[in-house]
C-alpha cells in the first residue's frame, strides 16, 4: 500500500512505539543479565547463603524454597484448575454458572498480591497454624495457589474450547462414555494449551514476592520440610537489597530469575505455536 | 440380559455423576476462593473501619500503635499517594501501550510480530521485584543525579509502573483491535481511505471499548503493585510536594508494616487491604462495563 507523505509521521510513530516496547524489554534484560550472569556459576547456585549481615555466598536454600512454594501451589491449583476447566467446557453450556465462574476467575486474577498475602497470613499462617506450621513454605505455596488458579483455569478453558466438536462426537459415536472421550480424546488434544496454562501459573508463582513476604517466613536456612519457614529467590533479592545492600548477590539472583522467566516464555510460545499449527493441520 | 445392561449403565452413570460432581467442585473453587478472601480480609478490617470512622480515610495523621486509643489512624496521604502513582503511570503507559497495540494489530509484518508478542509476554512475566531492583539501581540514581533529592520518588514509580502495565494495555487492546470485523476495515479502504485514516477513524473508534477496558485493568495493575513501588517510591507518609519527592502507597505501606504490626495496627493494615480490594472491584466492574458496551 503506498503511503502518503503526510501520513509518514503517524505511521512512523506507531513503528517507534513497537520498537520502544521491545527496546525497554531488551534494556532491562540486558542490564540485569550483563551484571548478573558473570556472578552465576555452579558455586553460586549450590552454596548456602552467607550468614545474616554478610555479603557473598550462594543462593542454594532460596532456590530450594522457590521450588517448594512453586511445587505446592501447582500441586494444589493445577488439578483444580484443569478439572474446573473441563467442567466448564465439557459439562455446561454457555450459561449463568459458567459466566459467574469466568467472572470469578477474572476477579481473582486481579486481586493485588499483597491483599492475597494478607488473606494467606490470616488464613494459613494464623488460623490454620497447627496444620501449616505457621509461617512456612507450605503456607506460602497454598497462598500462591490462589494466584495460580485463575491463570491456569482460563488458559485451560481456552485450550479445551478450541478442540473441534467432531473429535468429541467421533469418540462418543464409537461408544465411549463422556469421561472416556474427555480423557482419551479431548484432554490429549488440548494438552499443549493446558500445559501452557500450568507453565504460566508456574511463572507467576516463581516471580511472586508480596504474598510470599507475608506468609513464607523468610528464614534463610535450608528447609527440611514444607512446615519450615523459607525464603524464595524473589524475597531473597528484596532482602539482600534492603537489609544490607548486597548488590552483587541481588544481580546474581535477579539473573537466575530472569533466565527462568525467559525459559518459561520461550517454552509457552513454542507450545502455543505448535498447538495452533496442529489444529490448523486437522 | 436387558436387566444386566441396565444395571451396568446405572453403575457407569454413578461413576459419571461422581466425576461430574468433583469437576463441578473444582470449577466452583474459583468462586469459593474469592468469598474466602473477602471473608478473612473484611473480618479483620471492617471492625476497625467501623471503630475509626470516616477519619480513617480523611485524616492525614498516620501514627500506628498496637492499641487503638494510642494511635492516629489517617490514611489520606497514603490513599492520595496510591492515586498519584497510578494516574501518572497510566498517563505515561497508555499512549505507548495503545500505539504499540495498534502497531501490533495493524502494521507490524508477521516477522516483527513473531518477535514482539513473546517479548511482551516476557515483559509481563518479569517478577515485580526485578522491576523494583532495576528501578533502584538505574532509574533512582539517574533521577538523583538529574533532579536532586533522594531519587526514590513519585517520578521513579511512574517510570517503573508505566513499564509494568504495558503488557496489560497492549495485549487487551491488541485483541480488541483484532476483533473489529474485517468488513469495517475493507469498507473504509474501499472508499479510498488510506491506512492511517482507516486506523484513526475506523479501527480505533470501533475498538475503543476494549482499549478503555485495557487502560482500566492497567490501572488495577498499577494500584495493586507492591514490590516495585516499595523499592523505588521512598515510602514517606505525606502528600508529595513535587514529583521528585518520596511517596507512599497502600500496598507498600502494608508490606512495610505487616512485619511488626500487632493489635489495632495490624487491623488497620487489613482495613487498608480492604480499601484496595474495594477499589479493584470497582475497576474490574468498570472494565467489564466498558468492554460490554458495543459500538453501533
Amino acid at each position: 500500500m503506498p503511503v502518503k507523505r503526510r501520513e509518514m509521521v503517524p505511521l512512523a510513530l506507531l513503528w517507534a512505539s513497537g520498537i520502544a516496547t521491545l527496546f525497554i524489554l531488551i534494556v532491562i534484560l540486558a542490564f540485569i543479565l550483563a551484571n548478573g550472569l558473570p556472578l552465576v556459576n555452579w558455586n553460586f547456585l549450590t552454596a548456602e547463603p552467607s550468614v545474616w549481615g554478610q555479603t557473598g555466598g550462594g543462593i542454594y536454600s532460596t532456590i530450594v524454597a522457590t521450588l517448594a512454594v512453586t511445587g505446592v501451589s501447582l500441586a494444589v491449583a493445577g488439578p483444580i484448575s484443569v478439572g474446573g476447566a473441563i467442567y466448564l467446557n465439557e459439562y455446561t453450556k454457555e450459561n449463568f454458572l459458567r459466566r459467574i465462574i469466568r467472572q470469578a476467575a477474572e476477579i481473582l486474577a486481579g486481586i493485588p498480591s499483597i491483599v492475597v498475602g494478607l488473606f494467606g497470613f490470616l488464613f494459613f499462617v494464623i488460623y490454620l497454624a497447627p496444620y501449616t506450621g505457621g509461617w512456612s513454605v507450605l503456607s506460602g505455596g497454598l497462598t500462591l495457589a490462589f494466584m495460580v488458579l485463575p491463570i491456569s483455569l482460563r488458559t485451560s478453558e481456552e485450550a479445551l474450547k478450541t478442540v473441534p466438536a467432531e473429535l468429541r462426537e467421533g469418540s462418543l459415536g464409537l461408544g465411549a462414555t463422556k469421561w472416556q472421550a474427555i480423557t482419551t480424546v479431548v484432554v490429549p488434544t488440548a494438552l499443549p494449551g493446558i500445559v501452557t496454562g500450568l507453565i504460566l501459573g508456574l511463572g507467576r508463582a516463581i516471580g511472586e514476592t508480596a504474598a510470599i513476604l507475608l506468609t513464607a517466613g523468610g528464614a534463610l536456612n535450608l528447609i527440611n520440610s514444607l512446615y519450615d519457614p523459607g525464603r524464595p529467590m524473589t524475597l531473597h533479592l528484596y532482602d539482600v537489597l534492603t537489609e544490607y545492600r548486597d548488590t552483587s548477590t541481588a544481580y546474581g539472583t535477579a539473573a537466575v530469575l530472569i533466565i527462568a522467566i525467559l525459559a518459561i516464555t520461550f517454552i509457552t510460545d513454542w507450545l502455543m505455536n505448535r498447538y495452533t499449527n496442529k489444529l490448523k493441520g486437522l | 440380559m436387558a436387566v444386566r445392561t441396565l444395571k451396568r449403565s446405572r453403575i457407569k452413570d454413578a461413576k459419571g455423576t461422581t466425576i461430574e460432581l468433583i469437576l463441578l467442585l473444582c470449577a466452583v473453587s474459583a468462586v469459593a476462593a474469592i468469598f474466602l478472601i473477602i471473608w478473612f480480609i473484611f473480618s479483620e478490617g471492617l471492625p476497625f473501619v467501623l471503630e475509626a470512622g470516616p477519619q480513617f480515610l480523611t485524616s492525614s495523621i498516620w501514627l500506628p500503635t498496637d492499641s487503638f486509643s494510642d494511635g492516629s489512624w489517617g490514611i489520606f496521604p497514603i490513599l492520595v499517594g496510591s492515586l498519584i502513582v497510578t494516574f501518572g503511570a497510566i498517563g505515561i503507559g497508555t499512549p505507548l501501550g495503545v500505539a504499540c497495540a495498534v502497531f501490533l494489530a495493524e502494521i507490524a509484518p508477521p516477522a516483527v510480530r513473531r518477535v514482539l508478542v513473546p517479548s511482551i509476554n516476557a515483559l509481563a512475566g518479569v517478577p515485580s521485584v526485578v522491576y523494583g531492583f532495576f528501578g533502584l539501581v538505574v532509574i533512582v540514581p539517574w533521577i538523583r543525579g538529574q533532579f536532586g533529592g533522594f531519587g526514590t520518588s513519585v517520578f521513579a514509580s511512574w517510570v517503573i509502573l508505566s513499564i509494568m502495565i504495558l503488557p496489560t494495555i497492549i495485549s487487551i487492546s491488541t485483541d480488541s483491535i483484532r476483533a473489529v470485523p474485517r468488513e469495517y476495515k475493507e469498507g473504509s479502504l474501499a472508499m479510498g481511505a488510506t491506512q492511517w485514516q482507516t486506523i484513526r477513524s475506523v479501527m480505533i473508534p470501533a475498538a475503543s471499548s476494549g482499549i478503555i477496558a485495557s487502560v482500566i485493568l492497567g490501572m488495577g495493575r498499577a494500584i495493586g503493585e507492591t514490590m516495585a513501588v516499595l523499592m523505588v517510591a521512598g515510602n514517606a507518609v505525606s502528600i508529595p510536594n513535587s514529583i521528585f519527592a518520596p511517596v507512599s502507597t497502600l500496598t507498600a505501606q502494608i508490606a512495610l508494616e505487616m512485619g511488626y504490626a500487632a493489635g489495632a495496627h495490624r487491623q488497620a493494615l487489613f482495613a487498608m487491604g480492604m480499601v484496595l480490594f474495594v477499589v479493584i472491584m470497582i475497576l474490574t466492574g468498570l472494565a467489564n462495563l466498558a468492554s460490554r458496551r458495543r459500538v453501533t
